[in-house]
């Protein structure tokens, strides 16, 4: 009988006078300011994006519409295309990797580690600094001059050669590396959690059945972390689409523009090429790349949760 | 005049109709009980009165006065919750002393309603405490401290015993009786548990599907249910329910029930139905286990006790009772029996009906004859 | 996801032979090194002499550990064109995160309250626009954002920073506390409707004093994201408003004058060092928070 208990309407008012309207309207009153302003500063924000997306803007916005120019430009542009393909490599390489040590990392803790308290830390930190710090912090350990390369040397291995960071072929591959570094210890702590919720009976069961350790995680154990896999991968491409500091702080989207991504690109073309119009296109390719991700995933997830 | 009157009342949530047409009425005093299976619309029957959910037709009326226009806490009742909803951060003290702080008591009269309140359920020791360090037959008296301190025109329980184990329950359901009795309070309280109903009330309102099936005394629900849902939900074990069809007897009605190998005719008391019913109509015989014992343990009193020879399938010793499980009319047939009853599953033995306390119903009504 | 830290772990049976636990431990220490590699070598970096980083070994501890580069780091380091060091910038984030989070958390709480215990028709739909608020790549709302800005006069300073980062966190801390509001019981909030409490009443007396966990994760989520943003500070304050995150990468990328590759670790470490603490000092917290704003419910 708690079916109807869960719903707390707004009751009754008899004859409201304006105190009481006030007060069946309270909630409403304190709620619209942030709808409000999400309202405004979000989606009529797009909308103006959008709309500017489809005039000749420059360095400062001009009203009038002409079309799908903007758009014929990008898609002419050679560095959107770089740009593409570096989302691509980045991305996939940024997901993949992520989620399959973060998976690892989670199973090999999930072995009753002694000092699993100092290691979860330990994987976990990264994910507290600002992009700007571990682009620093990678910047610096890549330094063909005087990081890995010199140390290596140092150390005996004198045909040791690492220059990808100024390497146009290779750049992209050190933003992969400073981003795997940085997430996937937040991939483990999903995968741990959902390891940690999975019912102890089950895996009693399937060692009663006589499933060896290897059967029972790809048999019942991962399959059992599809949710899992499916949030990290939302959350993952949710980043590498919004990834712009990393680059920033580590290539400068360098060298030569070798390691561009969109974030950096709408950038650059809004605020230092003024082509406006070319940037606020570039910026809704990526809402709605971003969109055609996330709108099934929180559909679900809020008709789940709406039961 | 009733104290609370409930008219008409009906209650729509979309295109679905949880309550419809409701109308109970309840003197002061009184102990109303709401009893129902899951999803019948006795809790959103109490919320409603407790003005926790609109209603879209009708009117409630306490001491004549219509209330349902009124905020929850402009009715004067008071409320004890399933999950007692005692506040986590405060203490007990501070719990049952909200209401009044709400309503601007000052504070040397609150702590005098706390400490009167304490005395009665005898929770003085535990006021500092938060409800998370109670138990949950403590955390149950604090959420009836909190109502009982108001002193409100009417108290509503919602399942208030549900969350509690086995023996607290019948512990706690004691108590809330002492409590009514020495109170004299109005209250009103939903439960699906049919011995609490049973046990506490003075009247009982059976509901199903948002709709009564029944208004009456404990004893008027119990030997006089009004039809086949009342008497099946009410009692337990559940009242036997066969069908069987009248056969005309000599002066008298007597019904036919089907069994193994044969059937079998039983005279029906005349108490039992006025009318006469006409040969051939199927009907559905109820006969509660208690009516159904051994030779022995028949009711001396009674004019009307029938023999009937019977394979016993299953013997449930409870205790106090053996429960023996027989099959005829092709239903499980459960008869009460003394618990020292010599009785083996197998085993042919004589069934004592006693059909003075038979009842009949229309098998297409559901009502009863 | 609180149980975490307390739920033993289930049967371990990938562990089962000696050889096996080797191979596990190992893997696990190898990636703790390279989890921490990154760090240390900043830290080690941060305390040598120029000379001492251009001869020896970047992994090598500090032969003549100096807090020189520290106070460089601090005080003086050229940033654009002034040589002050990067502690008005530390101070500007300082300014921009505490009213920032102190607002959104609020704002949050409030909304979060409503759209469990006070519903009405299309709850829904409004929390779902703000939920997607969350996602948005910002730079979709970049270019009206600097307009407005310009308009409102806070093109260029804190104040328009914390604007900009209470709206575009209102979603997160909106989410949190509707999630959390959401397992409060309903009944506490009849009940206190029945006892006379009204809309501000029930949220200061019985939602608020028992939402300490939601609101440490609340804050310190904020805390970490502005703190830590780039793409706003860059975008609406240049120069001497800008954050520390902006400051950080100017000093970095300057490329006149020689690269004090030590001043610029220890300037990292500062930016690093209030999100790190956070960290240590709440972990838990942070970790829950991550987890709430990735996976829903």
């Amino acid at each position: 009988m708690t079916i109807a208990a869960t719903r707390s309407e707004p009751f009754a008012v008899g004859r409201p006078g304006l105190v009481e309207r006030l007060q069946v309207a309270l909630p409403k009153l304190v709620l619209a300011p942030s709808f409000a302003a999400i309202l405004l500063f979000v989606y009529g924000f797009i909308l103006w994006t959008l709309y500017l997306s489809f005039t000749n803007s420059r360095m400062m916005p001009v009203y009038e519409l002409i079309g799908f120019d903007a758009y014929r430009k990008l898609w002419a542009q050679p560095s959107w295309y770089t740009a593409l393909q570096n989302l691509a490599i980045f991305g996939s390489l940024y997901i993949g990797l992520c989620i399959v040590l973060g998976l690892l990392l989670a199973i090999f803790l999930d072995q009753k580690i002694r000092g699993e308290g100092v290691l979860r830390p330990i994987y976990l930190y990264p994910m507290a600094l600002s992009f700007i710090v571990t682009g620093t912090a990678w910047k610096w350990f890549l330094n063909p001059g005087l990081g890995l390369e010199k140390t290596m040397h140092a150390w005996g291995w004198t045909s040791f050669h690492f220059d990808w960071l100024v390497n146009p072929q290779m750049a992209i591959y050190t933003v992969v590396i400073a981003g795997v570094w940085q997430a996937s210890g937040f991939v483990m702590a999903m995968f741990l959690a959902g390891l940690r919720g999975i019912d102890g009976e089950i895996i009693k069961a399937a060692q009663i059945d006589g499933a060896p350790a290897w059967q029972l995680y790809r048999r019942i154990i991962i399959p059992m972390l599809r949710p899992v896999f499916l949030s990290a991968f939302v959350v993952l491409a949710h980043l590498t689409i919004k990834s712009y500091d990393l680059v920033i702080a580590l290539t400068n989207a360098g060298p030569g523009g070798a390691s561009q991504l969109p974030s950096t690109f709408m950038y650059s073309f809004t605020f230092t090429r003024n082509q406006m119009a070319v940037g606020s296109a570039s910026a809704i390719m990526m809402l709605m790349t971003i969109v055609a991700i996330m709108v099934p995933y929180l559909y679900s997830e809020l008709r789940e949760k709406g039961r | 005049m009733a104290f609370l009157e409930i008219i008409g009342l009906r209650k729509r949530f979309a295109s679905m109709e949880i309550l419809k047409g409701i109308d109970i009425t309840l003197e002061k005093g009184g102990f109303l009980v709401l009893v129902g299976p899951s999803g019948c619309g006795k809790s959103t029957l109490l919320n409603t009165i407790a003005g926790l959910e609109t209603i879209s037709e009708g009117e409630i009326r306490v001491e004549g006065r219509a209330i349902n226009n009124l905020h929850p806490s402009k009715r004067d009742i008071a409320m004890v919750f399933q999950s007692y909803a005692l506040y986590p951060n405060m203490t007990v003290a501070q719990n049952i002393a909200f209401a009044l702080e709400m309503r601007g008591v000052p504070k040397a009269e609150r702590e005098a309603a706390v400490a009167e309140a304490a005395r009665t359920l005898q929770i003085g020791h535990l006021l500092k405490r938060k409800p998370s360090q109670l138990s949950g037959g403590q955390r149950q008296r604090v959420a009836m401290g909190r109502a009982l301190v108001r002193n409100p025109r009417i108290f509503l329980f919602d399942e208030p015993l549900s969350n509690l184990d086995a023996k607290l329950r019948v512990d706690m359901r004691v108590e809330i009786k002492r409590l009514h009795q020495a109170t004299r309070a109005t209250i009103v309280y939903v439960t699906h548990d049919q011995i609490e109903a049973m046990t506490l009330a003075t009247k009982i309102a059976v509901l199903k599907e948002g709709e009564i099936q029944q208004v009456g005394t404990p004893y008027e629900i119990y030997n006089r249910p009004a039809n086949l849902f009342v008497a099946d939900f009410m009692g337990s074990p559940a009242m036997n329910l066969m069908d069987a069809v009248v056969a005309a007897g000599s002066g008298r009605t007597e019904i036919r029930l089907t069994r193994e190998g044969g059937e079998i005719r039983l005279p029906i008391p005349s108490s039992v139905t006025a009318d006469g019913l006409g040969e051939g109509r199927k009907v559905v015989l109820g006969i509660r286990p208690e009516a159904i014992t051994d030779r022995n343990g028949a009711d001396r009193t009674s004019k009307a006790i029938e023999i009937v020879e019977a394979q016993v399938d299953v013997v449930e010793p409870a205790g106090s009772d053996t429960f023996v499980v027989t099959r005829l009319a092709g239903k499980e047939v459960t008869a009460r029996m003394p618990a020292d009853a010599d009785v083996r599953a197998g085993a042919r033995v004589p069934f004592a009906f006693n059909l003075d306390k038979a009842l009949l119903f229309d098998p297409a009504t559901g009502l009863r004859l | 996801m609180t149980s975490l830290a307390s739920v033993a772990a289930p049967a371990g049976p990938v562990g089962g032979s000696r050889l096996g636990k080797i191979l596990v431990y190992g893997v696990l220490l190898l990636f703790a090194l390279f989890f921490l590699l990154p760090l240390f070598v900043m830290i080690v970096t941060s305390f040598k002499t120029l000379d001492e980083i251009r001869d020896g070994n970047m992994l090598a501890l500090p032969v003549a550990p100096t807090i020189e580069p520290w106070i460089k780091a601090w005080g003086e380091a050229c940033i654009g064109l002034t040589c002050a060091g990067i502690k008005g910038y530390f101070w500007n984030s300082i300014k921009m995160v505490v009213p920032a989070v102190a607002i959104s958390t609020m704002l949050g709480a409030l909304n979060g309250y409503v759209l469990t215990k006070w519903r009405f028709a299309g709850h829904k739909l409004v929390f779902g626009l703000m939920l997607f608020a969350c996602f948005i790549p910002f730079q979709s709302v970049l270019i009206p954002m600097a307009r407005i800005l310009g308009l409102l006069g806070l093109a260029n300073g804190t104040p328009g920073l914390v604007l900009v980062h209470v709206v575009y966190g209102l979603g997160f801390t909106t989410l949190f506390f509707r999630n959390y509001y959401e397992a409060f019981p309903s009944e506490l909030i009849k009940a206190a409707q029945i006892d006379g409490a009204g809309f501000f009443q029930i949220f200061w007396r019985i939602i608020l004093p028992s939402s300490g966990p939601i609101i440490v994760v609340t804050v310190i989520f904020q805390f970490t994201n502005i703190w830590n943003d780039f793409l706003f500070g860059s975008s609406f304050a240049s120069g001497e408003s800008a954050p520390m995150t902006v400051a950080l990468n100017n000093l970095v990328a300057t490329s006149t004058g020689v690269r004090e590759y030590n001043v610029d670790m220890a300037a990292a470490m500062f930016a690093a060092i209030p999100t790190l603490l956070v960290y240590v000092l709440a972990g838990r917290y942070f970790v829950r928070g991550l987890m709430a704003g990735a996976v829903k419910g």
